[in-house]
């Protein structure tokens, strides 16, 4: 097996004993990336030199016998709406194209500490606004296991890496499902933490509300460690939460017995695909076998999730992205002669967002605006509190929630990318988790006969990601979907 | 019935600060009354005694001490402005 294709936690423990050095990881995997980059485009900004010059700091901490972090030395891919200092933050957009960020975001500063090796920033929907990442501006991604089909979104170019083993380890963020649904498309762990759980300091920012930045991994326990370096209370988010970070490698306990898992009616609908349905219930019964007590439940406000999501993201989206108007950072638009301010802005924003960008701005301010904020806006975020109540109800008698994270596996680039409605509907299965604030992973559970990944949803009570970890921890261990490679 | 009207589209545009094309305008005044139409489905609950989710966490107000701080170098904030002159961000005239 070539280093590149082994797991974090595998690296890190070969390091550790000084059996490889991180710089030859580092370069296998950019090895990798020379090999299949080509045809996958997951990246949007590689940083080789840096990467080099990082991992043998960390060969020199080794030799030199310092105490290092168990991820030391292991190469990781940012989603590139994560601020590095020095390096381009584009957010997919053209807008941000020569955006250098001037500073780290927090989970950065972080994985710094840890000596973490960053080899690039991947691709996504622009500013994370969409389910296929076919909306950057500058490349398609294509799902390894399949290159005509998407890799799913926002965080394509995260999962899309992982699976192809360009990368050990990624940053993804999730704001209706932009972690999960690209984890269950390209066969690997993607988890959403509780909203707070993780400090949004230098992400930027789609849904204020809704967003949350988390892993995506080949295996749970990479997911765990990855974890425990993120998470945590930070002065710079008022919004996250100062409560204790568990060592989250202790909760990886291959026994489920007595656990409750609620399986919610409303994801089993007629119409969804044959072979995800199937495969999840599959799943099920396996848990039921290891001891795991199963419930059906119901979430009766299911249905409306995907109006109340699409009302309050871009709402709140069209709040944050007022701030790309050409003057303080990104592009400006060249037009000759701005005649005023006002023109400047317009022209500026209308060059520089994408077709997506615009139609969530665009949907945004009119649910905002007056005459209409009644009716959408407060309509939706009393809806929020019906979807929390279902969940927040169910977890009164059951540990986890179990689902399919997608309705289908991966689908054609271009399949719907002309009808906006139908895309939305991508995340119908992901977006609750978002609006009631709780964790959520995806892991894979199974293949379609076309070979393509099928994905299950875990979620949970707020901060209990240790429920997560565990469930799905025993899940791997009887099941190898997740070594599976795609032939490229 | 439409939801959203062409002229709709202009004035949310204008709000919005997005200049858009004449293509532009016909597509988005399709698509958001296509979604438009299919978020009515909310009206079908009755929430008039429901309190609404701005956001999932019990936070109130967060202080920090009123302490101060470093913060980012006006060199280091100025150096991916568009335009800029003697230490600021240049911007096209604001009052006529």
């Amino acid at each position: 097996m070539k280093l590149n294709e082994l797991t974090a936690h595998e690296i890190g423990e070969l390091i550790k004993k000084g059996e490889v050095s991180s710089e030859e990881v580092t370069k296998s995997v950019f090895k990798r990336i020379e090999k299949v980059e080509k045809t996958i485009n997951s990246f949007v900004t590689l940083i080789k030199d840096e990467a080099l010059k990082q991992a043998r700091l960390v060969d020199e901490k080794i030799r030199k016998k310092e105490k290092i972090s168990p991820l030391a030395g292991v190469p990781i891919a940012i989603k590139d709406n994560m601020c590095i200092d020095g390096v381009l933050t584009t957010c997919s957009s053209k807008i941000l194209e020569n955006f250098k960020s001037p500073y780290d975001a927090t989970v950065i500063k972080r994985l710094k500490e840890n000596d973490l090796v960053f080899i690039g920033k991947t691709n996504m929907d622009e500013f994370a606004m969409g389910s296929s990442t076919e909306n950057s501006a500058f490349k398609i991604t294509h799902n390894p296991w399949n290159l005509e089909t998407i890799p799913g979104g926002s965080s394509g170019g995260s999962a899309a890496a992982i699976a192809s083993d360009e990368a050990i380890l990624a940053l993804g963020s999730d704001t209706g499902g932009s972690i999960r649904q690209p984890a269950s498309l390209c066969g690997v762990v993607g988890l959403k933490p509780t909203y707070g759980r993780v400090s949004r300091y230098g992400l930027v920012a789609f849904a204020s509300s809704l967003d949350q930045i988390g892993p995506l991994t080949k295996d749970i326990r990479d997911c765990a460690l990855l974890m425990n370096l993120i998470s945590g209370y930070d002065e710079r988010d008022s919004t996250s939460c100062d409560y204790p970070v568990p060592d989250y490698t202790k909760s990886l306990i291959n026994d489920i017995k007595e656990v409750r898992i609620g399986v919610p009616k409303e994801y089993f609908v007629k119409g969804m695909d044959e072979e995800v349905e199937k495969s999840v219930k599959d799943a099920i019964r396996l848990l039921e076998k290891l001891g795991a007590k199963i419930e059906e439940i119901s979430l009766p406000h299911t249905e409306y999730a995907v109006a109340v999501y699409y009302l309050l993201a871009t709402a709140e989206a069209s709040s944050n992205l007022a701030r790309y108007e050409g003057v303080k950072y990104g592009r400006r638009s060249q037009v000759a002669g701005h005649r005023s301010l006002i023109e400047m802005y317009e022209e500026t924003r209308g060059e520089g967002f994408g077709d997506e960008v615009k139609r969530r701005i665009m949907l945004g301010t009119y649910a905002l605006s007056a005459g209409y904020y009644d009716a959408y806006y407060l309509k939706a975020q009393k809806v929020r509190t019906l979807v929390k109540e279902d969940i927040d109800k169910a977890f009164e008698k059951c540990d986890c929630l179990i689902t399919p994270t997608s309705p289908t596996p991966s689908f054609k680039i271009g399949e719907k990318i002309d009808d906006p409605l139908k895309m939305y509907l991508s995340d119908i299965f992901t977006i609750s988790t978002n609006l009631a604030g709780i964790p959520g992973i995806s892991i894979p559970c199974g293949f379609t006969k076309a070979d393509l990944p099928i994905g299950l949803q875990i979620l949970t009570k707020p901060f209990a990601e240790e429920t997560i970890l565990r469930v799905a921890h025993t899940y791997e261990q009887h099941t190898d979907w997740h070594k599976r490679k795609p032939r490229i | 019935m439409s939801k959203i009207t062409k002229k709709d589209v202009e004035y949310v545009a204008k709000l919005a600060r997005l200049k858009l094309s004449e293509k532009e305008k016909e597509k988005f005044t399709k698509q958001l009354d296509q979604i438009l139409k299919y978020v009515d489905k909310l009206n079908e609950l009755d929430t008039k005694k429901v309190k609404p989710t701005s956001h999932v966490l019990p936070l109130k107000n967060v202080f920090r001490e009123d302490k101060i701080k470093k913060s980012l170098e006006v060199e280091k904030t100025l150096e991916n402005a568009p335009e800029k002159a003697r230490g600021f961000f240049k911007v096209p005239k604001v009052i006529e």
